[in-house]
């Protein structure tokens, strides 16, 4: 780690370092793709979102509108039946993956800002600030969060923007507590005391020297943070507490659950669609960790 | 005599240390409720319309809506940390005695979870690194790692069809048999049959975690000097596994175990949920159902406590467990 780290530190840009940049792709291109199990996730995540970009262009009727007699079983005339409504279930896996990846991206930039600011500032000074900032970190993770959650859509009602705002507000600290690590162990190297001392200002010795070299592991914790991000969505609105307007997974399986006896299929299929989905950004995000982080492999 | 008072000095510590995050709780609530868009008592009453006009009078008052800001958050801080919070007339109880009549069901789900999960994660851990690479290794992977990434709610459900309306094992929701009026270990039998489809549901995450943090833990163990020098004294592998590594490897386990109490009682909502199961979880889907954010508020500051609280004993039962560990 510490020769690695050292030696892309002073980043000048320049022909030579382009090629560096390419050569460095192809190295992480060819470490990620040994692990086949991340191979095949990352497919897997391609065929979703694009499935998520464009499949919602096929259907000439919404998530919500009736298309067929209730309960048409799947594989029929609709290729996974119509719900107790008559509504196309197809439609509204496609719909769904838009809501579920939109969601997920969203509160984990946010999530990821936050801590990443709150981490960063306590791992760049340290002392007191550093004291505070982690009581508080500390504070927010002994919250149950899924309950605070809850708390928020209901009380600001469900809407995507509150729901957004939910899962980002309950899942900063474990990014705080990684860029603050990563920050104080980088904030007593010698390249940055030597950016110090020359007497650059604190936000560019941040943002031109540190951050670069923590990018990676922000990356890896993002990744799996966008799965948790998906599955406290889905519990979310399996609860009832999603956006009125927007269709999304877990509110599939929650408004089938009654009809559990009759069409159990119509509380499967949206699982499954949540599972592969939350599978294939883990698998993904182990992959980036061996090929990101080699040292740190975990065994 | 002198562990014993280093040992309640060190409680007595810890519960200081809670208040800040207590204050932070309280505080989290009074902030959402002046936050969120219209007047705090409409927000508090649901639905506008719903409510009665002495309910609503009811609401200011508690919260004191005609006070300047301050004096508010004062009074509020001075109810919720008394236990004084509110009446749900929804429910046609206080908020304090309905949470306390429902936290036993959640902690007996809970508590069994925790067993389970700690048990089997432990368990498989052990088998799947003590081969690693071989097949049986990487059957438990998959498996934790497939049920790290499923929902809850969908596992109970999908557990509901298959062990409860096609096999007819165990019945679907609740927590007795209402009908069959079971007294003694027949009633206990039947809690228990009605508790086997929700702890299992809500430890399978868990278990997915510890199975994977235990596996990487042996692993890490295995390399020790101390295992160098069972291994030379002549132990067989299994002592070494079972009397040597075991209790060393299962320390992050358990430490993560209670950084998850928390994550665990907002999983025990949707569990509830899905079985029916008459604790604190069902009784907030009800809240929200009914849009009752008062008693929505109170659970949460209760269930808050409750994790304070257990994190407090894990780490007394912790200082017992590990003598190198001091009661600083």
């Amino acid at each position: 780690m510490s020769v690695q780290a050292n030696s892309t530190a002073p980043a000048v840009p320049g022909p030579a370092a382009a090629g560096a940049r390419q050569g460095h792709a192809r190295e992480f291109w060819q470490r990620f793709a040994r692990n086949r199990a991340a191979l095949g996730g990352l497919v897997v995540l391609l065929v979703i979102v694009v499935v998520a970009l464009v499949g919602p262009l096929f259907f000439k009727q919404g998530p919500f509108e009736l298309a067929g007699p209730p309960f048409s079983p799947p594989f029929g005339q609709f290729p996974l039946g119509t719900d107790m409504l008559g509504r196309n279930e197809l439609a509204g896996i496609v719909f769904g993956a838009r809501t579920s990846l939109l969601i997920g991206l969203v509160a984990t930039l946010f999530a990821t800002l936050l801590g990443g600011l709150l981490g960063g500032i306590a791992g760049y000074y340290g002392g007191a600030v550093d004291e505070m900032l982690m009581r508080l970190t500390e504070m927010f993770q002994t919250i149950p969060s899924f309950l605070f959650a809850i708390l928020v859509v209901a009380i600001l009602s469900p809407s995507i923007g509150s729901v957004i705002l939910a899962i980002a507000v309950v899942s900063w600290p474990p990014m705080a507590r990684l860029v603050r690590g990563e920050f104080r162990a980088l904030r007593n190297r010698e390249f940055v005391e030597a950016c110090i001392s020359m007497g650059m200002s604190d936000a560019r010795v941040i943002v031109r020297h540190i951050l670069p070299n923590c990018v990676s592991s922000i990356i890896v914790t993002g990744s799996l943070l966008v799965a948790t991000a998906i599955l406290t969505e889905s519990a979310l609105s399996f609860l009832g507490l999603s956006d009125p307007n927007v269709m999304s997974w877990g509110f599939m399986v929650g408004a089938a659950r009654d009809f559990l006896q009759r069409a159990w299929w119509l509380c499967a299929i949206p699982g499954v669609a949540i599972l592969v989905t939350v599978l294939a950004i883990n698998v993904v995000g182990d992959g980036l960790n061996d090929a990101l982080n080699p040292r740190l492999r975990r065994l | 005599m002198s562990v014993a008072r280093d040992r309640a000095r060190y409680i007595a510590r810890r519960v200081a240390g809670a208040v800040p995050t207590i204050l932070l709780i309280v505080t989290l609530n009074f902030l959402l409720v002046h936050l969120a868009p219209g007047n705090a008592a409409d927000v508090l009453a649901g639905e506008a319309g719903s409510a009665t006009p002495e309910y609503m009078a009811y609401l200011r008052h508690q919260f004191g809506l005609d006070q300047p800001l301050y004096i508010q958050y004062l009074d509020y801080l001075k109810n919720v940390v008394t236990f004084d919070l509110g009446y749900s007339f929804r429910e046609g109880m206080p908020v304090r005695d309905l949470i306390f009549q429902r936290l036993g069901p959640t902690l007996l789900l809970m508590g069994t979870t925790i067993v389970l999960s700690i048990g089997l994660g432990i368990l498989l851990g052990i088998f799947g690194a003590s081969r690693p690479g071989s097949l049986r290794d990487n059957v438990i992977s998959v498996f934790a790692l497939v049920a790290y990434a499923t929902p809850l709610f969908w596992v109970g459900l999908m557990l509901i069809v298959l062990f409860a309306i096609d096999l007819r094992w165990l019945p679907t929701s609740g927590m007795v048999n209402i009908a069959a009026f079971y007294t003694g270990w027949q009633k206990v039998g039947d809690v228990a049959r009605h508790l086997v489809l929700p702890a299992v549901t809500l430890s399978l995450f868990y278990m997915a975690l510890y199975v994977r943090l235990m596996r990487s833990s042996m692993l890490e163990q295995r390399g020790m000097d101390y295992v160098v020098t069972a291994r030379s004294k002549g132990l067989t592998e299994r002592a070494i596994t079972f009397r040597h590594v075991l209790r060393n490897a299962s320390l992050p386990v358990v430490t993560m175990a209670g950084v998850q109490i928390g994550n665990l009682l907002g999983g025990s909502v949707v569990v509830e949920t899905v079985f029916g199961w008459p604790g604190i979880g069902l009784l907030a889907f009800r809240a929200l159902f009914s849009r009752d954010l008062n008693l929505l508020l109170g659970i949460f500051f209760v269930a808050a406590c409750l994790v304070i609280v257990v994190n407090i004993i894990v780490d007394v039962i912790y200082t017992l467990l590990d003598p190198r560990i001091r009661l600083r």
